[in-house]
């Protein structure tokens, strides 16, 4: 059991921490209730004391690096584990002070931890946060004023014509083998999205999280043939050195022995089709995007 | 001593030990019985089980023939969350362990009963690079020896848990902590410092085992006028790190304690820190009495990389010569000898890309290309090292080294970062490179006389977990997926195995109880032990 801090000393913690990289010329010409004055700007503030500042956004662009980009990616553009950060519409978060507040304190069920002061692992002071953030709305890209492709024809090609519903869910409706899509434009960029359609092998599941696994679910394809001579075909769930756990085509799950299988295959060929432009043009799916965006949004 | 009894004892070596054992029941245990630990081997008296670091337990009851049938006897759940290092010890039927909150505990080992727990109050404000863990105690007389993650030794009684003395070692709020399993060498604790991410300046030490009182301290980064000091740009050793966070070994015939080192601060920017950083990433042999150092070797100058050398130093013979082996972070496998500190070899066991040849000693030296820079580059093996903590073992009977390796490559980056009292220091940032996944897990068989390796076992995927190696020709590891694996210490093929539920961080060790053997590793929350039917 960790000794609880008095609220009151962990705040002036706090000052003195955020204050620690201005002392050396702030010391000299302000006294002291100035600089706790000062500091606790930084704390207060519900909108970022440091937004647009750029010398703010490259000290920021450094501690995203040391404590940020190991999930999230150099350039903020999204790693195997955290979201795609340049996304002006985000997940979690919409304000500065809600960002500020999932930096600082985490988001439970998710990997994402507390990484404020009294956060575990590194601590990083109000200041910093404030510069990670001016960093992050530095290098947002601007959502395209109205989206690119139709919404409303996406749906229809995703629960129609071009079978993305066999697979993927969205909103409680849709097939189960590859991975849930609701929430995936809030954590993916459109480029990123695209890839994914055009080259589903590339990066199995590139981006996508989840919060019981150290690293993401794969999508792998298994194969195995079984001990009476089954073959069966499917994407992995979970394995380990002795067994395995699949879904096949038709959802069913397995749960398998390897020492009991005649043959046992892992590829990192991705079960999805590839959709080249023939199978699915450039406007289809522009407003496949477009649909994934709008359920994103809500 | 009645809980134990001659008649199921099976094997020879017990039964010789057993009358040396039962004039000492439940006695304390002295730096004699540290020294001879293998003359009582149902006991495991040190964090590698011995002085020699070899992970190795002479018990054979539990062999290649019976692996097969083995079942989970006890577990004992510890109910703290997160990483669970710990290797416990076991003294005459009681085992003493840690968890990663700074408790320490004792169970009866035959059943998993707990007879006391200690829990250290620990600040709110720890300053940990990579969360809370602790790797075990030391034994030495009456008294348990405990490292906490705020810097404080501290000695309890074997019996009640109780605190006998308590000191503090270093200012937690630099970021200075205790990770480490102690040494107890002849009547002191020998302890080294974590924080090689804070910008500590890393230090090895030893208290008397009786009062606390601190009667030698190295400091892994020399200071003014001291030799090595010169290996260090202006003012940069003030903050150089050099941690020394996991446990050495001692050699009684030359009174030395080996004891590893590890990154330089900040870890992956070299910049301003121009030179080879002595003793960052090195093996430092000193005199246990007065902590003076004998020779060192740097196995990686100037890193860049974050590869700490703190991996356990194994001592080997062989071919009349006493030697000291590491599998080091940098993907090389050192053979060092153990009286001279020069080195014999040094060979890859895993994925490296980082050096280009070798100097006129031998060793791997780095390729300018391999430098972290501002956009960031791919370099193997990746900063978590083809091995980490993870405890090895070396099996006098196969003469094998078993190591946990990992083959993944990081893209190395650097970034600016000003030095700050208690501020993480890492002046970079790396990240898994996806174009090199799968990672890849193995346990790897080495031959300490050539390098080579003799057999190799994939995991899924990588693990954490330490090896150990019996005389009933197995060696044991725990795999991330929650898996418990008895090998053949010959072939590699995996003989048994349980699913614990929980991923492995810890090493495993053996003890026996009544003439049982028993074979115990943490996973989870838990320590497991495992035994015949």
């Amino acid at each position: 059991m960790a000794l609880t801090i008095p609220q009151a000393e962990r705040v002036k913690k706090k000052f003195v921490a955020s204050a620690l990289p201005w002392r050396a010329f702030l010391a000299a010409s302000v006294c002291a209730g100035l600089l706790l004055a000062a500091a606790a700007t930084f704390a207060a503030e519900d909108q970022n004391p440091l937004a647009g500042d750029a010398k703010a956004a490259k000290a920021g662009e450094y501690e995203f690096r040391i404590n940020c980009a190991l999930c999230h990616g150099l350039g903020a553009h999204g790693g195997g584990r955290g979201p795609d950060l340049t996304r002006a519409q985000k997940k979690h978060v919409h304000s500065d002070a809600e960002m500020f507040q999932i930096i600082s304190n985490g988001i439970p069920g998710t990997v994402m931890p507390a990484n404020g002061t009294n956060g575990q692992g590194v601590g990083m002071t109000d200041e910093e946060i404030w510069q990670i953030i001016t960093y992050i709305r530095s290098v947002e890209l601007k959502a395209p004023a109205k989206p690119l492709g139709s919404a409303a024809h996406g749906r229809e090609l995703f629960y129609g014509d071009a079978n993305c519903s066999l697979c993927h869910m969205i909103e409680g409706k849709g097939g189960r083998l590859g991975p849930e899509l609701t929430g995936v434009a809030g954590s993916r960029t459109r480029e990123s999205i695209i890839d994914s359609v055009r080259n589903p092998s590339r990066r199995l599941a590139w981006g996508l999280t989840e919060a019981t696994k150290e690293f993401p679910q794969e999508y792998e394809t298994i194969t195995v043939v079984t001990g009476g001579g089954k073959e069966i075909k499917g994407i992995a769930l979970n394995e380990d050195s002795f067994s395995v756990q699949m879904m096949d085509q038709n959802e069913q799950i397995y749960l398998l022995e390897k020492a009991k299988l005649r043959s046992f295959k892992k590829s990192r060929e991705s079960m999805m089709p590839k959709f080249d432009a023939e199978i699915l043009s450039d406007k289809d799916l522009e407003d496949i995007v477009a649909y994934l965006v709008s359920v994103g949004a809500k | 001593m009645p809980r134990r009894s001659r008649r199921i004892f099976p094997l020879l070596i017990l039964c010789l030990a057993c009358g040396f054992i039962a004039a000492r029941a439940r006695g304390q245990v002295t730096f004699e019985r540290l020294l001879n630990s293998g003359k009582e081997p149902q006991n495991w008296l040190t964090y590698s089980g011995d002085y020699s670091g070899r992970r190795f337990s002479p018990l054979d009851q539990i062999n290649r023939k019976n692996a097969h049938s083995l079942v989970a006897k006890w577990v004992y759940q510890t109910a703290a969350t997160g990483k669970l290092e710990t290797t416990p010890l076991v003294v005459d039927g009681i085992l003493y362990a840690t968890a990663q909150d700074d408790r320490a505990f004792a169970l009866d080992a035959g059943t998993g009963r707990p007879i006391w727990m200690y829990q250290h109050p620990l600040p709110g404000d720890v300053r940990l690079c990579c969360g809370r863990v602790n790797r075990g105690l030391a034994i030495l007389g009456d008294k348990v020896f405990l490292g906490t993650l705020d810097a404080h030794v501290i000695a309890l009684d074997t019996k009640t848990g109780s605190v006998i003395w308590d000191v503090v070692a270093a200012e937690y709020q630099k970021g200075y902590s205790f990770t480490v399993a102690p040494l107890a060498v002849k009547n002191l604790v020998v302890i080294g410092v974590s924080g090689g991410e804070y910008g500590v300046r890393g230090f090895i030490d030893a208290y008397d085992a009786a009062t606390g009182a601190r009667q030698w301290r190295f400091n892994t980064v020399p200071g003014p006028g001291q030799p090595g000091h010169e290996t260090w740009e202006g003012d940069s050793w003030k903050t150089g790190g050099a941690p020394a966070w996991n446990t050495g070994t001692y050699d009684a015939a030359t009174n030395q304690v080996f004891w590893p080192t590890g990154n330089p601060s900040p870890s992956n920017r070299g910049e301003g820190r121009a030179g080879d950083n002595l003793y960052s990433d090195t093996l430092l042999a000193l005199n246990a009495d007065t902590g003076r150092m004998n020779w060192y070797f740097q196995f990686t100058k100037h890193d860049e990389h974050d590869w700490d050398a703190t991996e356990v130093p194994v001592m080997l013979d062989s071919g009349g010569k006493h030697l000291i082996a590491q599998a080091n972070r940098n993907g090389f496998f050192y053979v060092i000898d153990r009286t001279t500190g020069k080195l014999i070899l040094a060979n890859a066991y895993g994925k490296t890309t980082w050096s280009g040849g070798k100097d006129a000693e031998g060793r791997p030296v780095a390729q300018k290309e391999a430098s972290p820079t501002l956009e960031g580059h791919t370099v193997c093996p990746g900063a978590l090292g083809t091995t980490n903590f993870m405890a090895p073992a070396f099996d006098p009977q196969t003469a094998l080294f078993y190591v946990t390796a990992r083959d993944q490559c990081d893209i190395f980056s650097t970034a600016p970062q000003p030095y700050e009292a208690g501020h993480a220091y890492y002046g970079s940032a790396y990240f898994p490179s996806d174009d090199a996944k799968p990672y890849r897990g193995f346990l790897k068989a080495l031959d300490p006389a050539t390098g080579e390796i003799k057999w190799k076992f994939e995991h899924t995927s990588p693990t954490w977990s330490g090896v150990l190696a019996t005389a009933g020709g197995l060696v044991f590891t725990g795999d991330a997926e929650g898996n418990f694996i008895a090998l053949d210490a010959a072939s590699g093929k995996p003989l048994w195995h349980f699913q614990m539920g929980g991923a492995v961080y810890a090493a495993p060790m053996a003890f026996a109880v009544d003439g049982k053997q028993y074979v115990a590793i943490a996973a989870g929350s838990g320590v497991y032990a495992f035994g015949l039917p």
